[in-house]
């Protein structure tokens, strides 16, 4: 096997595994935010089952939660999922387990906000919904950026799980070069973690530029 | 017509009473002091009447109009769209401004004139720049929070309650949050809106300040309004001992 046909097969894995970390951010990161509502509901059933769902998401391994979707429709229900399944079922067991950790880093930046922030609110007469909206999420955001950005730096290493149900993302593209049959042998794992630490060189620029933007106020 | 009205108001945190019993009224164009010792009430006094805080008995009135009535021994609530309308009537200034740090100064100013008065963003912002002008803050007005010094936050956050055009403005130690130097200038607008007969309430430790300003005096104590009357009489010839007590430890400070 040629370099340039292992890099090929590398960045076509890689296709992937972009997809799997875009797609579980645009989902768990908005997910989160209903979660940590959930968290808060005055509705104390919801309360506990979205404890639950978040120490269970928290507390097991998250290459396990994977197989769980992949295979429970099936070994649970006895449904027989579409055929494009085990790309779906990555990518829902990412969303909602990010989203689990992304609602508890909102949450502990949600509290972290001063309560006279809430008081000034109220007494200038903004309801409950504009007092979150424009005061407090936008401070919110701030205050959990670092956590963020050590959530989607994880998220880039993480996507590699998704092995555990043969989505051929780049982490398994490059087990099945190692032991072709003329493999470059090792050098197809070197390439592949240079990819990974590109990659997450470049997530780190980006969310730096992010607390920049947000560094207008103190 | 009396623009606040509080009606033999009590509120306890679990069991402890922290007011028993209060009723005070003030007046269009009044300006009144509440001075006491720390843990007398004073602030639970003024998160009662600007509803940042229930009574645990008594009633509330704005303009005659009922915020909590007392009822079988409970501070019964007014609907949401009364206390809506009522809690235009008064603004807050905090010990310690809350200014919206996200916020530019004339941010600060004109979001709620625009997302709960409806204003216009022209008019809001017309109105803001009038305002800062007054406390002396023109230039400020695209610097956010942190760049300003404590005095001028608090500047900021005068002009914002008056954005709203309040009817009655509370102020609960607007200046202790204040290094020494720094309180003269938020003194200065105070007296200045008194001049221009603005209702307010003032809970102050300065008490030349209070002496200077106010038209009526509340010293409260315990939990309770302990005396009050014109500043001549309460700082010149307090009747009760207790009020001679705390004002002496005053002047010995
Ligand atoms: N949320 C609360 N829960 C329990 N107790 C409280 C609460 N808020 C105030 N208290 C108690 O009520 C009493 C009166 O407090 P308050 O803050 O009204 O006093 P104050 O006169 O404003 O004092 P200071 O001059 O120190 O500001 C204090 O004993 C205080 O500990
Ligand atoms: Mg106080």
């Amino acid at each position: 096997m040629t370099i340039q046909t292992m890099v090929t097969l590398l960045c076509e894995g890689f296709l992937t595994t972009l997809a799997i970390f875009m797609l579980t951010l645009v989902g768990s990161l908005p997910l989160g935010l209903l979660v940590y509502f959930g968290k808060k509901s005055r509705f104390a059933p919801l309360r506990w089952v979205v404890n639950v769902y978040i120490s269970i998401m928290r507390g097991t391994p998250l290459i396990l939660q994977l197989m769980v979707v992949y295979f429970g429709p099936n070994l649970l229900f006895g449904l027989t999922p579409p055929s494009n399944w085990r790309f779906l079922a990555v990518i829902v067991g990412f969303i909602i387990n990010y989203a689990a950790y992304f609602a508890e880093i909102y949450r502990g930046g949600i509290e972290s906000i001063p309560v006279g922030q809430y008081e000034a609110a109220e007494v200038l007469g903004y309801t409950k919904s504009q007092t979150f909206v424009k005061i407090i999420l936008p401070q919110m955001v701030k205050r959990v950026m670092p956590s963020v950005t050590n959530e989607v730096i994880t998220l880039v290493k993480d996507t590699s799980l998704a092995y555990v149900i043969g989505v051929v993302e780049m982490f398994t593209r490059a087990k099945q070069i190692a032991v072709a049959p003329d493999s470059p042998g090792m050098l197809a794992f070197v390439v592949a973690g240079v990819i990974y630490y590109v990659f997450n060189f470049i997530v780190t620029v980006i969310m730096d530029q992010v607390e920049k933007k947000l560094s207008y106020y103190q | 017509m009396s623009v606040l009205t509080m009606k033999n108001v009590k509120k306890s945190f679990g069991d402890v009473e922290v007011l028993r019993d209060i009723s005070l009224t003030v007046e269009h164009g009044q300006v009144l002091a509440i001075i006491g010792p720390s843990g007398s009430g004073k602030s639970t006094l003024l998160r009662c009447a600007t509803l940042l805080t229930e009574m645990t008995d008594g009633s509330l009135y704005y303009l005659d109009q009922p915020a909590a009535e007392s009822r079988d021994g409970k501070a019964l609530y007014a609907g949401k769209e009364q206390l809506k309308k009522l809690r235009s009537v008064f603004g807050l200034v905090f010990q310690n401004f809350n200014l919206f740090p996200h916020y530019s100064v004339l941010k600060n100013l004109t979001d709620a004139q625009i997302s709960v008065l409806g204003r216009s963003k022209d008019q809001a912002e017309e109105k803001a720049h009038a305002l800062l002008k007054k406390m002396g803050l023109d230039d400020k007005a695209d610097a956010y929070p942190f760049q300003l010094s404590g005095g001028q936050q608090q500047r900021v956050a005068i002009a914002r309650a008056l954005a709203m055009d309040p009817q009655i403005l509370f102020f609960d130690e607007p200046t202790s949050a204040l290094d020494p130097e720094l309180t003269g200038e938020v003194l200065k607008i105070i007296r200045e809106l008194a001049h221009e007969d603005m209702t307010m309430v003032i809970v102050t430790h300065e008490m030349a300040f209070a002496r200077d300003v106010a038209e009526h005096v509340v010293f409260m104590d315990g939990g309770v309004i302990v005396e009050q009357g014109p500043p001549e009489q309460v700082f010149g010839n307090p009747q009760q001992a207790r009020t001679r007590q705390f004002l002496q430890r005053y002047s010995q400070a």
